[in-house]
Parts: structure tokens; C-alpha cells; sequence
């Protein structure tokens, strides 16, 4: 009897020893799923320098789900989903939710001083020194971060107009159903 | 010129919730008819009071949701509960009984649980099994069907029953009520008797009870017009009756001492008015065509089981209860297979 | 005979055809302005390619692009370039976009074109590229560019050629009238599609009210004395006229689930469309002009007419006798699926098989949804085996991913579910809005995916220039360190 039951915490704890090295995760994958949910704006409104800084920040619980903007209600709704969580408002210490924007740089007034360039966390922006700047609208996350470090001023964000590419069907309004 | 908008289909709708539910009404009304004729007009006198109470509770409720009134109250489905409550009740139910349990269906078993559409169960079968278990006797005491009681009672002696509990002066309560065939067929096989000693009874007719086995193919009648108007679909009938035909049919087979035959239960109780008129509430039965053929099965075979084996005589409303639990489930396991999908 | 199967649920509508199929079939007369968007389908803009004041003559193309799925665009009467500019154009958002304007002047000159008399003599891909050129897209209603459509590649062998001319919408009559008015073409336009796809099956599918289109079909068949032409009628029940429903009526096959109708050897086009080949490809005529019905109760007198492409619809609906004092909505296409405009000066586009101006006879002004009773019409209804009630709970939620689970995207949006539905709930509107929403989430995530490699990139940069510069601060510190060296060493040699 001894011996089976000997026999059987062997075999488990081979099974187990092997399964650790077998199915070994690469990686923290909750980080990834967290980092998944997260817009990628780079904004670091969360506090945190990038949104892969900030996953990590949830995933060992030094950060709480609310502080993404950018992600808004919808994408704290996901974060408490996958997490376990009770999901909750944004909290607007770290800002608002703000329709989707681009930033635009008004070209006759740009001096060249590359301070947005070095800003911009996807690079999105070209040009070069005392040249005048573009941003790639296509490739802009609407993160801000080029704003402030303007000297003169000539960066604004502007809202993502609808177009009839990007028009959705909208959703009935419900009465009474 | 510029004109208005609106989303497609632009088609009228051929339908309505209003429109079902009065043809539900419609359906019953030989049903009803068949009632008045074997138990009274304390039917009657039932539905005129639940129906009334079903409305009032209805609009009540609305207004404390904060819901518009007219528009929920013109669907009819607080009628339908209460037409469909009443006719469940004994013909000679104090009225307290009726009130109680349209109150208890329609504010806790329907609008506790996000009104019309989403109560999980049938609220007035909800309401039957509340009113059973807590007043028990009046919910048994079925007034003699007409012709085998010893005195005959009239309109007032009704209404004086019903209202005021007044038993009309020479009668003791026990001379009014008699037991129904179901009832009758359990006491008697409780005595040892064969099933054949037992429908020697008085209560007895052709099919299943008499009085009762009218009522049955009134409700019948109404069913198989509700299908030809399309209101409701065969799967949960058919499924319902196949369901309580086949189980009863087996053990009637093995043996026919102890088991009443398939025709005594489909024609006794409230197999019919379950099968067409309660079974077949859209709101809490299965959904997909093979989860309602099962929905109905179901219920058949619960049914039966609860008749014989139980301790009810009777087993529409916790059959179907039961069932609207499953319901969901029906639903997850039956999906059809979709166009271009394989199985 | 061929023996008939059927799909899953659908509906007898009333038809209404007989309000627009009992006058003539005539030519309308040129409009004052004809108007051309440049957006063709979602992503695909051609470019114009004439100037404001330029002068253009019929059958000149007058936008193009390089898009693989973009077909240019032919003025339809002669005249003068009056705007490149933004108007109202018909789709469902009610949104304008850029429209190239012409100012006809009446005169109508024409290109002069010649088409081949013997197509038998052409290779497939030269009949693809005169398709292409002669700017001729699916007229059934979704305008896919037929050329495409004709190439589905070789790993599909396609067996049968489906040509659709089963119009079952209510109202709707084009397909109708153009058989029974020009039977040969569309014939002809069958064996030219049969001869570019190396096909020896070709059945004209109908539906068994279409008595007249009937007869002269069977008459014209028996004329051109080609046995790999069927013509069979099909019960009239919405939506059979739709490419997978009707495939699977005749053929008996399924379309697979976001396959397309040649993975099963079909290929399905409209009766309208093979008319069209035949008119590109035997006369060399571009793709100018088409049936269309104007119908309902809100037009005087209701028919079919050839219309040229661009007209705007107010000049349409005058030349069939105005509207009617009741007229309430304008709708492009049929009551079932088609989309009311906000006014009539947009103009007709290829697409356009039927504008219905209708009034409460017609349609309906207003409904109120209801909550849903789990009555499961929609579900006997549906002619894809959806369970339109789920997707209503789920699509209403917000559950995308359920949504998916319960194949939102196999919904071909016929509207069954939400005409029988009791409780009136718009049904086909929760469905689109939540196709829109996937597409809308996933455009999203594959934005944050480019977001995200590009921080990566940006990150490896910023550590790379960091690690490049300490290398060179390292680098400078040693090469000093060795001056001060070598000048103490110096001054110590000097000592």
C-alpha cells in the first residue's frame, strides 16, 4: 500500500518536473495580454513611460486599471475582464477621455528645432534641423508628447474628422425595448 | 426636394406582440366556454378578477419602473397571464386566492425580473405553484362538475362563495367540491385498486374525467387554431404530447392494472391547456426548433412522472417551471447549423 | 429539368411588381446634368481625369485609377466639365464626397467605337480586359467589377455560369423588363461569359411569376440553338435572388462561409450585367446606361427606363410625372435592403436598379421596438439558419466576440427577421452597427500593432544612440587619458 501510493507521488512528481520544463511560458504572458488591451498611444498619461511599462505596472499591481485615457471606458471594461477585476470610471487625475486626434504642425511657423522629433515615442514625425517638420498623420497615435517641447507653439492636435471611409452604421436608439 | 430617412427594411412589419397575445385570448375563449359549462361562472367571475387585478398590478409596477403604461399595458400580455392564471384556478376560489396570485405573478415572477421578455419562468405558472403551496386547500377544492354534485348552485351562491366564503345555507363545503380525475385515479390506486376498478368511478367519462375531457378538447380546438394562425409552432405541442404518449404508453404496456392508459392523461388536468397555451410562452421556452421539440418532450415526460410517482396529482406548472430552466441550455446545445457551415 | 432545392426560411412578400412592369420600356431622355462620384466602394477612389471646362464627349472615361478593384468611369452624354466638388452621393451615411459634374449639352456626340463581330475569335483575357475597360461592374446591386469576377483564379475550376435574374425584391422590375425586352443580349452576353470561362453550362435562373420573361427567353434560347443554355424559374420567395441563396436553390450547393461562389464552381452574375458584356464586347459600347425602376406610390407613373448613369433622381422622377402629394421617403433600391437618400438631386450610379418613391401604402413611417418576446420568427425567418434573437442580445450588449460565435458576419442583412419580428425591434440595424463595430476594432488593433512596433523601433534607437554614445564618451576619455599619458611621459623625458 505504502509503496503505491510512493509509486504514484513518484509518478506525479515526475509528470510535474517535466511539465515544468516542457510547458515552460516564455515570458509574462498576463504583461502581453494586458499590453494587447492597452491603445499603444505611448502617451505615458498613465505615469508610466510607454503602455509596456504600464502593463507591467498592472500586471505586479503597482498600477490600477484607470489610468489610460486613451483606452477609455472601453478599454478599462477589457482590463477588469481578462484581469478579474471590478471594472471602474477613469480615473481623471491622469486625464480625460478626448475624441481621437492628430497632431498637425503649422508649417510657416516651424523654426526647425527638432525638439518634437526626438519627442515623438513612434517617430512619426519627419524632418530635420532647420528644416521645416511634417507629422505622418497615418502613423501619429495622438499622444501630445510633441506639444509641449514646441518653442514656438506650432503644434496642434486636431480631432480625427469622420469621413465617409470611416463612418460606422449607428446603433438604433432604444425606447421602450 | 429633400426627404426623411429611415433604415432599411422599409417594409410594414406583419406582426405584433398585441396581435399574438389577443389571438392567444382569442384562442381560449372555447376553453373558457367549456369551463362555464361543467364548473360555472365562478370561471368567469375568476377571470373578470384577475384580469382586472393583472391590469392594475401591471400599470402599478410601470410607474414605479418609470416605464410608459399604455404602451406595455396595450401588448396584452398581462392579460394573457391573468386569462391564463384564472382558468388554472378552481372555479369556487375565494377571491383573495385570485388576487394574491396575479399579484405574485405579475410583480415578482414577471417585472422583478426586467418585465415582458425577460422573466425567466412563466409567471402564471409562478403564480400557480405559489398559490399551491401556500393555500393548499382552496387550490384543491374543484366545485362537483355539473350533474354529478348533489345540488346545483346559482350565479349568487357563486359570487357569495367566492367573495364572502358563504356557504349557501343547507350545504356543507365538502358536498360542493368533488375530486378531480386525477385525483380520484391517485386515491383509488392508493387503495390497491386496478386502474379499470378505479375509472368505474363516477368522475369518470369517455376519454379522462368527465366535464374535464370537454374542457381538454376545447383547449384542443383553440390550440390547433393558434397553429393554423401561425401564433405558435408545432414543436413544443407535438413534443409535449409525444413526450407524455410515449413514457405513458410504455407503462401502460408493462402494465395496465397500475398505469392509467396515454388518452386518460392527455385528456386529463391541464395537459392540453399546457401543452397549446402554456408550454408554448415564447418568453421562457426554448428557441431553436430541435431545443423546443425537446423543450416539449420534457415537460410531457415530467408530466407523467410527477402524476404518477409524485405527490401532485397534477403537474403542469412545475413541469413547465422545471423546463423553462432547461431552456437555456436547449438553446446552447441546439444551434442550427448555419448556411455555409459545416456540420 | 433541373430539380429545385431550397434554402432555409425567407418570406412571401407582397410583390408589388405590377405598379412599374406593365408600361413600356423606354429610353429616358438626357438629363441637364449628370454627376459621377469618385469613391466606388469603401477604399476604392478613382481620379478624375479631365479638367473643369474641359469638354468630353459620350463613352469618354473621365476617372480612373490604378486600384486593382477601381473601374473607370464614362461620361454618359456629351458636354462640359461644370465642377469637380463635393455633393450628397448614395450611400447609406447620407455623407457627400467629391463628384465630377458635367453640363450636358444636348448634342450626345459620341466616341466612335467598334466592338468584334465574332467574340468566339477572342482570347478570355482580351474579353476581361474589354469588360474592364468598358467600366462594367455586378448591376445586381453590389457592383463588384465584373473582370475581376471573371478571373477566380486556377484553383477553382468553375463548372456553371448562375444568371440571375431572379428579381425578388417587391417593386422591383429592371430584370424583368430587360428580359423580356432584350432576350438576345442577354443570351448573347452568356455565351461571351461561357467563352471566356471555358464553361459549357450556363442556366438563367427566374422567378415563376416572370410569365413574359418566361416565354421570350425560351423563344430566344430556341433561336440562338445553344443547348448549354437552361432557363428555369424558381419560386418567388425573398430572398431567393440572392447570389448564395439562389445558387443553393439550383445547384443544390452552399457557398462555404466567407468563400465566394466559385469555390464551389459557380459563378453568378446578374442578367443585367451579361447584357452589358454583350453591348462592351460585341458593339464596344462602355457601360453608359441601364434599366432602372422608378416605382411607388409617390410617383405618378411608375415604369422602367434606360437611364444613363449620373442622372440625379429629380430629373428621373419628372420625366416619369412627378411625385404624388403622399410621397414620404426616396429610396435607392428595394424596400427590402435599399437605403433612403435625404434628397433628390443625387444621382443614379451603376449599382442603382430601382428608385422607389413611396408613401404609407408603400413602407412604413415609424415603428415602435418593443422588447424582444423570444418569439423565434426571426429565427424561422432567417434564410442564412442564423439566430437573429441571440445576435440581438448580443449585438445590443456590446459582445462582439459572441457576436462572432453566432456568425454575425454570415447575416446578409435581407431584413426577414425584422419583418416578421412582432415586437418590431430593428433588428438589421443592431447587426450592421455591430459588423461596424468589429471592422471598426479591428482597423484599431491593427493601428495599435503599428503603433507599438514602431515605439519598439523607436526604444531600440534611443538605446542604440545612448550605448553609441557612452562608446564614444568611453572612447574620448581613453584618448585623452593617453595624451596626458604620453605628456607627462614629455615633460619627464624633457626633466
Amino acid at each position: 500500500m505504502i509503496l503505491i501510493i510512493c509509486a504514484t507521488f513518484a509518478v506525479f512528481g515526475v509528470v510535474l518536473g517535466f511539465s515544468a520544463v516542457y510547458f515552460k511560458v516564455q515570458g509574462n504572458p498576463i504583461v502581453d495580454k494586458i499590453e494587447a488591451i492597452l491603445p499603444q498611444t505611448q502617451c505615458g498619461q498613465c505615469s508610466y513611460p510607454g503602455c509596456r511599462p504600464y502593463a507591467e505596472a498592472i500586471a505586479s499591481g503597482e498600477a490600477d486599471i484607470n489610468q489610460c485615457p486613451p483606452g477609455g471606458q472601453d478599454g478599462i471594461n477589457a482590463l477588469a475582464d481578462l484581469l478579474g477585476l471590478e471594472a471602474k470610471p477613469l480615473n481623471d487625475e491622469f486625464g480625460a477621455v478626448k475624441p481621437k486626434s492628430v497632431a498637425v504642425i503649422i508649417e510657416e511657423d516651424c523654426i526647425g528645432c527638432t525638439k518634437c522629433i526626438q519627442a515623438c515615442p513612434v517617430d512619426a514625425i519627419l524632418g530635420s534641423a532647420k528644416m521645416m517638420h511634417t507629422v505622418i498623420a497615418n502613423e501619429c497615435t495622438g499622444c501630445e508628447l510633441c506639444v509641449a517641447p514646441c518653442p514656438v507653439d506650432c503644434i496642434v492636435m486636431e480631432p480625427i474628422e469622420q469621413t465617409i471611409s470611416t463612418w460606422q452604421w449607428p446603433e438604433p436608439e432604444r425606447k421602450y425595448a | 426636394m429633400k426627404f426623411s430617412t429611415a433604415l432599411s427594411p422599409h417594409v410594414q412589419p406583419v406582426n405584433s406582440v398585441t396581435r399574438v397575445m389577443f389571438e392567444v385570448i382569442v384562442a381560449l375563449v372555447p376553453g373558457i366556454i367549456a369551463l362555464v359549462w361543467f364548473f360555472g361562472l365562478g370561471v368567469l367571475i375568476n377571470v373578470v378578477l384577475a384580469v382586472i387585478t393583472a391590469l392594475m398590478a401591471e400599470s402599478l409596477v410601470l410607474l414605479v419602473r418609470g416605464r410608459p403604461v399604455w404602451v406595455s399595458l396595450k401588448d396584452l400580455s398581462a392579460v394573457v397571464t391573468a386569462v391564463l392564471l384564472a382558468i388554472s384556478l378552481p372555479a369556487i376560489a375565494p377571491w383573495w386566492v385570485t388576487v394574491t396570485g396575479i399579484v405574485f405573478a405579475i410583480v415578482i415572477a414577471k417585472h422583478l425580473y426586467g418585465g415582458l421578455g425577460y422573466n425567466p419562468f412563466n409567471p402564471a405558472m409562478i403564480g400557480y405553484v405559489f398559490l399551491l403551496v401556500s393555500f393548499p386547500l382552496p387550490m384543491t377544492s374543484w366545485p362537483a362538475v355539473a350533474g354529478l354534485g348533489t345540488m346545483t348552485l346559482n350565479f349568487q351562491d357563486i359570487a357569495q362563495l367566492i367573495f364572502f366564503e358563504r356557504i349557501p345555507e343547507n350545504a356543507d363545503y365538502d358536498a360542493l367540491t368533488m375530486a378531480t380525475p386525477l385525483d380520484a385515479l391517485k386515491t383509488q390506486l392508493s387503495l390497491q385498486k386496478t386502474v379499470l376498478e378505479a375509472q368505474s368511478g363516477a368522475v369518470f367519462g369517455y376519454l379522462a374525467g368527465k366535464g374535464w375531457e370537454w374542457v381538454s378538447l376545447a383547449y384542443l380546438l383553440g390550440g390547433l387554431w393558434l397553429m393554423v394562425r401561425k401564433i405558435i409552432n408545432w414543436h413544443i405541442p407535438v413534443g409535449l404530447i409525444l413526450g407524455i404518449s410515449v413514457i405513458s404508453g410504455i407503462c401502460y404496456l408493462i402494465d395496465a392494472q397500475l398505469y392509467a392508459p396515454p388518452v386518460f392523461h392527455l385528456f386529463a388536468g391541464a395537459t392540453m391547456l399546457g401543452a397549446f397555451f402554456i408550454a408554448t410562452d415564447p418568453v421562457t421556452a426554448a428557441t431553436t426548433v430541435k431545443g423546443r421539440l425537446i423543450y416539449g418532450m420534457m415537460i410531457g415526460a415530467l408530466v407523467y412522472i410527477i402524476r404518477v410517482w409524485g405527490g401532485y396529482p397534477d403537474a403542469v406548472a412545475f413541469s413547465v417551471l422545471l423546463a423553462n430552466l432547461a431552456a437555456p441550455a436547449l438553446d446552447y446545445f441546439t444551434k442550427p447549423r448555419v448556411f455555409g457551415h459545416r456540420a | 429539368m433541373l430539380n429545385l432545392a431550397r434554402f432555409h426560411g425567407g418570406l412571401h412578400l407582397p410583390n408589388n411588381k405590377e405598379l412599374s412592369n406593365q408600361a413600356p420600356l423606354r429610353q429616358a431622355s438626357i438629363p441637364k446634368k449628370l454627376v459621377y462620384p469618385l469613391m466606388q466602394r469603401p477604399g476604392v477612389t478613382v481620379d478624375p481625369k479631365v479638367q473643369v471646362g474641359e469638354r468630353v464627349l459620350r463613352g469618354q472615361v473621365i476617372a480612373h485609377s490604378d486600384h486593382p478593384l477601381a473601374t473607370p468611369v464614362h461620361a454618359a452624354s456629351s458636354g462640359v466639365i461644370e465642377a469637380i466638388e463635393e455633393r450628397l452621393i448614395p450611400h447609406p451615411s447620407g455623407m457627400a464626397d467629391v463628384c465630377i459634374v458635367i453640363a450636358t449639352d444636348g448634342l450626345d456626340e459620341s466616341l466612335v467605337t467598334q466592338g468584334v463581330a465574332d467574340f468566339s475569335s477572342q482570347d478570355p483575357a482580351s474579353i476581361r480586359t474589354a469588360i474592364k475597360n468598358a467600366g462594367i461592374v455586378g448591376l445586381g446591386g453590389a457592383a463588384f467589377p465584373t473582370a475581376i469576377k471573371l478571373n477566380p483564379g486556377p484553383q477553382r475550376k468553375l463548372d456553371t455560369l448562375l444568371l440571375n435574374g431572379a428579381e425578388c425584391e417587391p417593386y422591383i422590375t429592371c430584370d424583368d423588363c430587360l428580359m423580356q425586352n432584350q432576350p438576345e443580349s442577354v443570351l448573347v452576353g452568356a455565351q461571351i461569359l461561357l467563352h471566356s470561362l471555358h464553361i459549357e453550362r450556363c442556366i438563367v435562373a427566374i422567378e415563376d411569376h416572370m410569365k413574359r420573361a418566361y416565354a421570350r427567353l425560351t423563344q430566344a434560347v430556341a433561336a440562338l440553338n445553344d443547348p448549354r443554355i437552361i432557363i428555369v424559374q424558381v419560386p418567388a420567395i425573398y430572398p431567393t435572388g440572392g447570389e448564395k441563396q439562389l445558387i443553393k436553390v439550383v445547384t443544390g450547393k452552399e457557398t462555404p462561409s466567407g468563400g465566394i461562389p466559385a469555390d464551389i464552381g459557380v459563378l453568378c452574375v446578374n442578367v443585367g450585367t451579361a447584357s452589358a458584356v454583350y453591348d462592351a464586347v460585341c458593339k464596344g459600347k462602355p457601360l453608359t446606361e441601364r434599366v432602372i425602376t422608378v416605382t411607388g406610390r409617390g410617383v405618378k407613373e411608375p415604369q422602367n427606363r434606360y437611364v444613363r448613369i449620373g442622372t440625379p433622381i429629380s430629373e428621373l422622377i419628372e420625366q416619369c410625372g412627378g411625385y404624388t402629394e403622399h410621397v414620404e421617403r426616396l429610396i435607392m433600391g428595394g424596400p427590402m435592403m435599399g437605403f433612403a437618400l435625404p434628397d433628390d438631386e443625387i444621382a443614379v450610379v451603376k449599382a442603382t436598379n430601382c428608385i422607389l418613391a413611396g408613401t404609407a401604402a408603400d413602407i412604413n413611417i415609424g415603428k415602435q421596438a418593443m422588447p424582444c418576446i423570444r418569439c423565434g420568427d426571426c429565427a424561422k425567418a432567417c434564410p442564412v439558419d442564423l439566430l437573429p434573437q441571440q445576435l440581438y442580445w448580443h449585438s445590443r450588449a456590446g459582445n462582439l466576440d459572441k457576436c462572432k460565435e453566432f456568425s454575425l458576419f454570415d447575416c446578409i442583412e435581407c431584413g426577414c427577421c425584422e419583418v416578421v419580428c412582432p415586437s418590431h425591434i430593428p433588428l438589421v440595424q443592431y447587426y450592421r452597427s455591430a459588423k461596424s463595430k468589429v471592422i471598426a476594432k479591428a482597423k484599431e488593433a491593427e493601428k495599435a500593432a503599428v503603433a507599438k512596433r514602431r515605439h519598439d523601433m523607436h526604444l531600440e534607437r534611443k538605446a542604440k544612440e545612448q550605448a553609441e554614445k557612452a562608446e564614444r564618451a568611453r572612447l574620448k576619455k581613453e584618448a585623452l587619458a593617453k595624451v596626458k599619458q604620453a605628456n607627462a611621459e614629455k615633460e619627464g623625458v624633457t626633466q
